[in-house]
């Protein structure tokens, strides 16, 4: 206890680090994700393709990819921008699949509809389709936010800054209580964008969360 | 480029296959971890979640707990073991149970779920007891949903115990760090692409049981 209230300000100067690089992420996963899955939707082998491809890349540790990225990217191995190109190639392997399966599941017969009533292809997508695959693009994006804040801390043992330099630091100084207030902090950072984007789905999504209890 | 290609030099270098820091015994090191810490896990989990799935019972917070996991951190949990229970086997093999435990009883609770509620009628009408239920109709019908989760603890499992070398213990992630203090670049990079070859290879093996194990008319994943 003593040792967190000594050192308040290195835990906000890691946690504001760790926000730093889940953010990105987090953000280019989602907003990339949906065209992708659009695209991935029209053409099926594209759609089987995407999903076996980021199912296999889900299966690959993140720390090989934080060393192999600055070989491609030209960057030093602290850099955080590692950190970030990594994560959202896995919050993609996560998000794309998650979205494709949410845009697909609006009905066909609405779209048509929306086609008859005079919507252009665009307003369709952004207007009837979009909101309507909203709930379940939520549920994708809760995942994606969740295994990224956890995520950001394997760059810790790069010396990347971010909460998990706690850890090590905490192991190699033999300090528990550092330890513990990262995985707090962390666990905590992880439900608070949890919560976050529950309740900007409810905001954005009013009609939907009475059908769609809570996602995963 | 230049530097994959030294990466790979140095993984095909003839002195790196023997001796006792080798690569066959890092890698055995890590599939024995992999193996230990994915048994413990699936003794606990497996049917704590088969009953769950069976009785429908504690679903909601069986849910929570696999979910709640999942913000876990686990070079956090590592270390913290690593300082708890000191240099062993005690501190790595528990974290990887704790960390595999969340997937094998997702697995195990989807598993029973996804059969039909109407074929565990029929079979409770042709006088099946309520093992024979669970052994004979919803495991063999659920089966690739609870190898799903086996996969997937299997992966976070190998994950981990990259991360494990970190506090002293061996497995491949041994020359990740090793290169890391020694600014040995290319050791670095060729200890990672051996980890990522073993997840990848047991990912796919673990996918090919799924489809080939799933009986007619069983759930797909």
């Amino acid at each position: 206890m003593t040792w967190i209230l000594a050192n308040l300000g290195l835990l906000g100067e890691r946690l504001l680090a760790h926000l730093g690089q889940a953010l990105p992420p987090i953000v280019l996963a989602f907003v990339l994700a949906i065209p992708i899955a659009k695209l991935a939707n029209s053409r099926g082998w594209l759609r089987g393709g995407l999903t076996a491809g980021a199912g296999l890349l889900y299966a690959v540790p993140s720390l090989p990819l934080f060393i192999v990225l600055p070989i491609v990217l030209g960057t030093g191995i602290r850099s955080s921008v590692n950190i970030i190109v990594a994560l959202t190639i896995y919050g993609l392997a996560l998000m794309v699949p998650s979205a494709s399966e949410a845009l697909r599941s609006v009905s066909g017969s609405t779209l048509q509809s929306a086609t008859a009533q005079g919507y252009a292809p665009f307003a369709r997508f952004w207007s009837v389709e979009l909101p309507l695959a909203g709930p379940a693009l939520v549920a994708g994006l809760r995942v994606v936010a969740v295994s990224t804040v956890s995520l950001v801390t394997v760059g810790g043992v790069l010396g990347v800054p971010s909460l998990g330099m706690l850890f090590v630091d905490g192991f190699q100084r033999n300090i528990t209580a550092e330890i513990l207030s990262g995985i707090v902090l962390t666990a905590a950072l992880a439900v608070a964008l949890d919560l976050l984007i529950v309740l900007g789905g409810r905001l954005l999504l009013p009609w939907a969360h009475s059908r769609t209890g809570g996602g995963r | 480029m230049s530097q994959l290609l030294e990466a790979f030099a140095w993984i095909g270098d003839p002195t790196r296959w023997s001796g006792p820091g080798g690569i066959p015994v890092r890698l055995a090191e890590h599939l024995w971890y992999t193996a230990l810490g994915v048994a413990i896990a699936a003794l606990i989990a497996v049917p704590v979640g088969l009953y769950v799935g069976h009785s429908h019972r504690a679903r909601g917070l069986t849910v929570a707990i696999s979910g709640a996991a999942r913000a876990l951190p686990t070079l956090g949990l590592v270390t913290l073991f690593g300082l708890w229970f000191g240099i062993g086997l005690t501190a790595p093999i528990l974290a990887f149970v704790v960390l595999a435990i969340p997937s094998l009883l997702a697995g195990a609770y989807s598993a029973c779920e996804s059969v039909d509620p109407d074929t565990v009628d029929a079979a409770r009408a042709q006088g099946m007891t309520e093992w024979q239920i669970l052994t004979r109709v919803e495991v063999p019908l659920g089966m690739p949903l609870l190898i799903s989760g086996l996969r997937l603890a299997v992966v976070q499992v190998v994950a981990t115990v990259m991360l494990a070398s970190y506090i002293g213990n061996g497995g491949l992630g041994r020359f990740i760090f090793l290169g890391l203090n020694l600014q040995d670049y290319p050791q670095m990079l060729g200890g990672s692409i051996l980890v990522v070859a073993l997840a990848l290879v047991l990912d796919v093996l673990l996918r090919l049981l799924e489809r080939g194990i799933s009986p007619r008319g069983a759930a797909r994943v």
